[in-house]
């Protein structure tokens, strides 16, 4: 059976579940999926309103209030960095960098990797044959290292992080879906549709496509914790997002220097990136098990 | 199985070819003249221009030059470094022990904890053991290691003053280089066993933070792998038969489980590098990832195309070595490709 995770208004017999109930009622029995739900519920919050809930602007400078510790002073709860700016305000605000680029992460590396794994898969033959020895080929790249080397090119920004970070992600997603069409194709519903004569561009985007999206939903949630990891560490390596940018892995780098004086500052941006990492992770892993037939028994 | 080798040798030839054509072509798509950028953007006449041009071959149409790229690459030149004036397989291989000892102690450490750690899982399964340690390992299979190697520092270096935060040994012995593996190293030279425990603590942090990933990834193998086998009938026969519980599992079920695992830790080998990029940068380990970072940050384009080519080529050949082994041993996996 084909499991979506849309609700489809359709009505069905009374022992059927609508898919999306069906998905739900497997996916709550996991602890760890819920879990990593609320991990970024909570997160994607923090993101979204972070202007509201941060007490000052993340990029504003206090005059004399140095490394302050936590509780030191009242107006920065979770004290200030190396040149005086609050703490709690850049880690929430770096929520939103975070997310935002784990976000653009998989919309690129799913758009182009879906395209790529549908024609490969649906055409076959030396097309085909092509494409996947091309991705062999990224895939034989260290990603960090891919990445490091298009940054070197592109030179060095968040945006360009982000394009980086996509391109190493894109083989995953189209091996995915490559392997869902091989799989679809020859089914009754695909054939039938082409004895009506139904166009290539039909047969792929209307009547395959959608029956690929299972897996691809749960590498879409483990895309996301690769690309935050992925964008952190290259913004560690000082060639993601530059200063005075509120990025995690960036204001890791900037600490780093303190580590002996002020631990706090190297402590909680890596720790905010471990939570939001683990939380998609776990999500995935729940997903997996709740969308994938094999694992229903 | 011939067939098996040839249909392998004909996917590993044109990915091979791929991979040079992607590192040949990366040095020309740097924005910018690679011959002012080899001269330097100030004083340069038009004849050490010329001159630099034809050295560099960057006249000739881009086919001929690719052809002498890969053909000098065959025969071992992939240029010279524009910071050390070296050749950069000399340069690579000055690294490549510093990496190789630290990924293989690593990969060690990972599975002798990551084993272990699996079988439990698997035998006490959806028991507070079970749940205890897949929970510990999606947690180290999240863990930023650029994060992870600072917090060890602040605990074992800051803290606790176990041990040193940067470099293979410290800079009181001097050792001879006879393998380039500091632990082997360290043994044969008049130091002896003070200086090999000061390599060996030297190594213990980066190894165990890049050994992390890679333990959590074994261990949920193991215990996936494990869980299957001990569903197969032959376990229940060794049951039957009355066989003790630990004999079965141990000998019966771990050998057939740990056919996948240890594929998974012979591909590991590859992936490693990427971890050895960021453990490096943090511990100041003098080996390839910081080698690369570094070139980087200089634009020495000749070092990031050469140690592209090594790097990816290394861990395709692997990737094709251990695929051909496992078809070895496991007869079954001829058929598929």
């Amino acid at each position: 059976m084909s499991s979506t995770a849309t609700a489809s208004s359709e009505t069905k017999p009374a022992e059927h579940l609508s898919p999306f109930k069906e998905f739900w009622f497997f996916f709550k029995q996991n602890k760890g999926a819920l879990v990593g739900l609320i991990i970024i519920l909570l997160f994607s919050f923090i993101a979204l309103f972070a202007p509201i809930i941060a007490p000052h602007d993340p990029a504003q400078i206090f005059e004399g209030a140095l490394r302050l510790t936590p509780g030191e002073d009242p107006r920065f709860l979770l004290g200030t960095d190396d040149v005086g700016r609050d703490l709690l305000s850049r880690l929430l605000y770096g929520a939103r960098v975070s997310l935002g680029i784990g976000f653009l992460v998989v919309i690129f590396s799913t758009f182009f990797g879906s395209i790529l794994g549908l024609i490969s898969g649906y055409f076959g033959g030396k097309i085909d044959q092509t494409i996947m020895r091309f991705m062999d080929i990224l895939m034989a790249m260290p990603s960090i290292l891919l990445a490091i080397v298009v940054v070197s090119i592109l030179g060095p920004n968040l945006f360009n992080a982000i394009v980086a970070v996509s391109i190493v992600s894109i083989p995953a997603f189209t091996r995915l879906v490559r392997a869902s069409v091989l799989a679809e194709k020859k089914k009754q519903y695909v054939l039938a549709s082409a004895s009506f004569g139904a166009s290539h561009f039909r047969q792929m985007v209307i009547n395959i496509f959608p029956n690929c999206m299972a897996p691809l939903i749960v590498q879409g949630s483990l895309g996301f914790s690769n690309g935050i990891l992925d964008a952190a560490a290259l913004g560690f390596l000082g060639l993601g997002a530059q200063p005075p940018t509120a990025e995690w892995g960036t204001m890791l780098a900037d600490a780093r220097q303190f580590i002996e004086t002020s631990p706090i500052l190297v402590t909680l941006p890596g720790l905010c990136i471990l939570v939001v990492v683990l939380g998609f992770n776990l999500l995935g892993d729940g997903l997996r098990d709740a969308l994938d037939p094999r694992m229903k028994k | 199985m011939i067939k098996f080798l040839i249909k392998k040798l004909m996917v590993l030839i044109p990915t091979l070819i791929g991979i040079s054509i992607i590192s040949f072509g990366l040095i020309r798509m740097v924005p910018g003249d690679p011959v002012l950028l080899l001269l330097g953007e100030r004083g340069s006449t038009p004849e050490q221009y010329k001159e630099m041009q034809q050295k560099l071959g960057l006249d000739r149409p881009y086919y001929q030059q690719y052809l002498s790229f890969v053909g000098n690459a065959v025969i071992g030149d992939l240029g010279t470094s524009t910071q050390s004036k070296q050749p950069v397989l000399k340069e690579f291989f000055d690294r490549f022990p510093a990496t190789f000892e630290l990924g293989v102690v690593a990969l060690i450490f990972a599975t002798l904890f990551g084993v272990p750690a699996g079988i439990i899982a698997a035998v006490k399964r959806n028991s507070f053991w079970d749940y205890s340690i897949m929970g510990t390992s999606l947690v180290g299979y999240s863990m930023p290691i650029f994060w992870w190697g600072l917090i060890l520092i602040l605990i074992f270096s800051v803290n606790l003053g176990i041990t040193p935060v940067s470099g293979r040994i410290s800079v009181l012995y001097e050792i001879p280089s006879i393998t380039g593996l500091m632990l082997i190293d360290t043994l044969f030279s008049d130091e002896g066993i003070p200086a090999f425990i000061d390599a060996l603590s030297h190594l213990a942090l980066p190894a165990l933070a890049m050994g992390t990933i890679p333990l959590a990834v074994i261990a949920r193998m193991t215990r996936s792998s494990m869980l299957e086998v001990l569903g197969e009938d032959y376990m229940r026969t060794a049951k039957a038969k009355g066989l003790d519980r630990k004999r079965i599992i141990l000998v019966h079920g771990l050998r057939n489980a740990l056919i996948p695992v240890v594929t998974v830790i012979a591909l590991m080998f590859g992936s490693i590098i990427t971890g050895a990029i960021l453990t490096e940068t943090i511990f100041s380990w003098p080996g390839i990832g910081k080698w690369m970072v570094a070139s980087v940050s200089q634009r020495d384009y000749p070092v990031i195309q050469g140690g592209i080519l090594i790097i990816a080529s290394f861990i395709v050949v692997l990737n094709t070595l251990v695929d051909v082994l496992y078809a070895v041993i496991n007869p079954k996996m001829r058929d598929q490709i």
